[in-house]
């Protein structure tokens, strides 16, 4: 089947939306700075850098040539192009690619973490403190490139779970990183996930026991804090036969005036019956009103339903970034395996995010599900762009997709690229798409009925996004909600 | 509890309203009439405060407070309440959830408390048997797939909840079958009382048989050229809006 392109352009439409216009300022309150001493490699990309990060990690050997082979091969590669985003070439000489905060390598409990970093986190919301959480939420907490500390690690292993550090399962569980490291996502892959196989600093690794079922969300906080630096996280999630895990991931960066590349790489790996839900909430900093500063978010997600049976399911919120490049994919190897993606990705003010998915499906009866929403305001820019792929081998395969755009104001951009390769005769494949702009008469309705026309924003665009919301955990999912409110404020009246 | 001095108003530089004159008291039950272009629904909207209309000479005063400066929600705060004549559709929004903040909005707005779960179920439990609506349909996204019927039943409940001073229904029977107008104007009855006020805005008599006004006023050319009791509705059914055009000029008001 031909791919086909929808774009779409919002147009004025003269009388009703005259309110609906300017973009005021809307507070980023993660915008601060911690000042903590850092330990960081000098300026700029070469393989002495590639070497010094292996060595500060004091990896084996196997690992540093895993990651000059990764430098290597990223040496003769291209920065993709494809995508419909605009930004200016990213200076590699420029940027930063190992810090850390300056304490003891390696708490041995969460009481040795510096003060300061802890206070960081409480900032955010995020205690690592274990008696604290009630919530009963495993955190792996990561600024700038080094993971600052696991809670609930006891209680997990008491069941066999590992969830730690990925520099810690490098140098504690070799066996597993060397048979999954790079098995979703392979070194070559593509122009980022390469950069980030040479220069990763830290991560989380999770590995679920056959027929354990995780019975806490496991959760990663990734923080950018110092200056000039760029992220590079890697997390390996592996959940073996019949076993179960939520993985939930949220990240934050201060505000800054240039902007800082994050470019991080997941691979999920699910056998047979295992099922992984993994959820983001993505809220770095996605600079100023004018498009000064904020994240470059280049990141590549991929996870296999190695198994029969087996099911991956990607939800993401996406508020934060300059620029997001992002496609959390499934490849659906095991029969009867399932791939689901849920997204809502919010652009505001010059924000740019070019995201979707890819549903490889290669084994039969395999299904896949794809629900995006697409909410751009100010002078944003906001694609979907998803590939279903079923291969000649995948009978009876089912894919539905939707893709949902909603437009505030008349500067901002929305676009739908969806690809549909069918190889095999007994595939169904849906696909609908559908774009919206918020009504002035929405919102005079509601101003009606007592409601202020920021809330009934809120509400018109959770009412939007409610279908992917639904699948975020409930204490994540208050706070998302939460976070379109506030990443819409003062784009409308 | 009304009051408007003649008021002009229109939209996008086109005078509609020229000239209203109109004095609601509590109790009462006025309603507008009027031949199409005449001005009915832009009236009902200038007083709920919608952004497109401007004001350009007129004052209106609502419970002593001067209504053409204050904002949409603030006039909804101060008990004024229109029911839409195309009450909008947003997917997603779940009608309890909305009306849930509706009320407690309005409830920030006069200074009480917010109603927690179990006081606005049972409130909303309480206007359901009231307005004898089901559930199911609440449960739904606000007006989203709702038939005619279902939508103006829902705006009608949401008057319920909301117990406005002063409601004004905008050609609520337009697009209903007679089953319909008889149940929505049965509840329009039901919360009727000596504090409230209704503005009733039809183009046809026939709600007038359930909705029994006190007071009609006819409205041609954006002004009131007659009003009356309820009888002159019947006239202008008999007759027509033809015969109000002809006394125009010798009538003003009666």
């Amino acid at each position: 089947m031909k791919s086909e392109i929808f774009p779409v352009k919002s147009q004025d439409s003269g009388n009703g939306l005259s309110t609906i216009e300017k973009t005021v300022f809307s507070d980023y309150k993660y915008g601060f700075v911690t000042d903590i001493e850092a330990d960081e490699a000098p300026m700029g990309l070469s393989e002495e850098v590639v070497r010094f990060i292996s060595a500060k990690k004091r990896e084996p050997e196997w690992m540093l040539e895993w990651r000059l082979k990764a430098y290597r091969h990223w040496l003769t590669m291209k920065e993709p192009g494809w995508a419909n985003i605009r930004y200016p070439r990213i200076n590699y000489q420029d940027i930063i690619f190992y810090s850390a905060p300056k304490q003891k390598i390696n708490p041995k409990n969460l009481d040795e973490i510096d003060p300061e970093l802890k206070k960081t986190f409480e900032k955010l919301g995020i205690s690592l403190d274990e008696q604290k959480r009630l919530s009963g939420v495993a955190v792996d907490a990561v600024i700038d490139s080094v993971s600052i500390g696991t809670s609930f690690k006891s209680q997990l292993a008491e069941l066999g779970i590992i969830f730690c550090s990925m520099s810690e399962a490098i140098r504690e569980h070799p066996d597993l990183v060397k048979e999954y490291l790079s098995s979703v996502v392979p070194l070559t892959d593509n122009y980022f996930a390469a950069l980030n196989s040479a220069v990763f600093s830290d991560g989380s690794f999770c590995y679920i026991p056959k027929g354990v079922r995780c019975p806490m969300e496991l959760s990663t906080y990734f923080r950018i804090n110092a200056e000039n630096t760029g992220q590079f996280e890697r997390t390996l999630i592996i959940a073996e036969a019949g076993s179960y895990v939520s993985y939930l991931e949220g990240c934050t960066a201060p505000m800054r005036d240039e902007h800082q590349l994050h470019a991080a790489v997941v691979e999920l790996v699910a056998l047979e019956n295992a099922e992984i839900k993994y959820s983001t909430v993505q809220n770095w900093y996605p600079g100023d009103k004018q498009g000064k500063g904020g994240v470059y978010n280049f990141v590549t997600k991929r996870g296999i339903c190695k198994g029969d049976h087996a099911k991956i399911s990607w939800t993401q919120v996406e508020t934060g970034s300059a620029i997001t490049w992002k496609y959390p994919s499934v490849i659906l190897k095991g029969d009867h395996s399932t791939g689901e993606f849920y997204s809502v990705a919010v652009t505001n003010n010059y924000q740019q995010a070019d995201t979707g998915t890819k549903m490889m499906h290669l084994g039969k009866n395999t299904k896949s599900r794809i629900v995006s929403k697409g909410i751009s305001a100010g002078f944003s820019n906001n694609s979907y762009r998803g590939l279903v792929h079923v291969s000649r081998n995948a009978k009876n395969a089912r894919n539905f997709s939707q893709c949902d755009s909603l437009l505030l104001g008349d500067k901002c951009g929305a676009h739908t690229f969806p690809y549909i390769e069918v190889r095999n005769n007994s595939a169904v494949v849906e696909h609908e798409a559908t774009t919206s702009k918020i009504g002035e008469d929405q919102i005079f309705y509601c101003n009606q009925r007592g409601i202020a026309t920021e809330t009934a924003v809120a509400l018109i665009i959770n009412g939007f996004a409610k279908e992917v919301m639904n699948h975020l955990p409930m204490e994540f999912a208050i706070e998302a909600q939460k976070l379109l409110a506030v990443s819409l404020e003062g784009s409308v009246g | 509890m009304l009051s408007i001095h003649n008021l002009h108003a229109g939209i996008e530089g086109k005078k509609i309203l020229n000239g209203i004159d109109l004095e609601v008291k509590p109790g009462e039950v006025h309603a507008i009439m009027g031949p199409n272009g005449s001005g009915k629904s832009t009236l009902a909207n200038v007083l709920a405060g919608r952004a497109d209309y401007e004001v350009s000479h007129g004052t209106a005063e609502f419970q002593g407070k001067n209504l053409l400066e204050l904002s949409p929600e603030k006039r909804a705060g101060e008990g004024l309440f229109l029911a839409f004549q195309y009450p909008v559709e947003i997917p997603g929004l779940n009608t309890i959830n909305f009306i849930k903040t509706a009320v407690n909005e309005i409830r920030k707005y006069r200074g009480q408390d917010p109603l927690d779960a179990v006081a606005f179920l049972k409130l909303m439990k309480e206007k359901m048997a009231l307005m004898n609506i089901e559930q199911s349909l609440l449960a739904r996204s606000l007006n989203e797939g709702f038939s005619g019927g279902e939508k103006k039943r829902n705006e009608v409940f949401q008057m319920a909840m909301l117990e406005p001073k002063l409601a004004i229904l905008d050609e609520t029977d337009s697009g209903l079958d007679i089953d319909a107008i008889r149940i929505v104007s049965n509840g329009v009855n039901k919360l009727r009382n000596k504090e409230n006020a209704v503005l009733v805005v039809t183009h046809y008599q026939r709600l007038l048989d359930y909705i029994v006004p006190d007071f009609v006023h006819v409205l041609y050319n954006g002004r009131i050229v007659k009003s009356g009791s309820k009888e002159l509705a019947r006239e202008l059914e008999e007759r027509g809006y033809d015969f109000i055009k002809h006394e125009t000029s010798e009538v003003e008001t009666v």
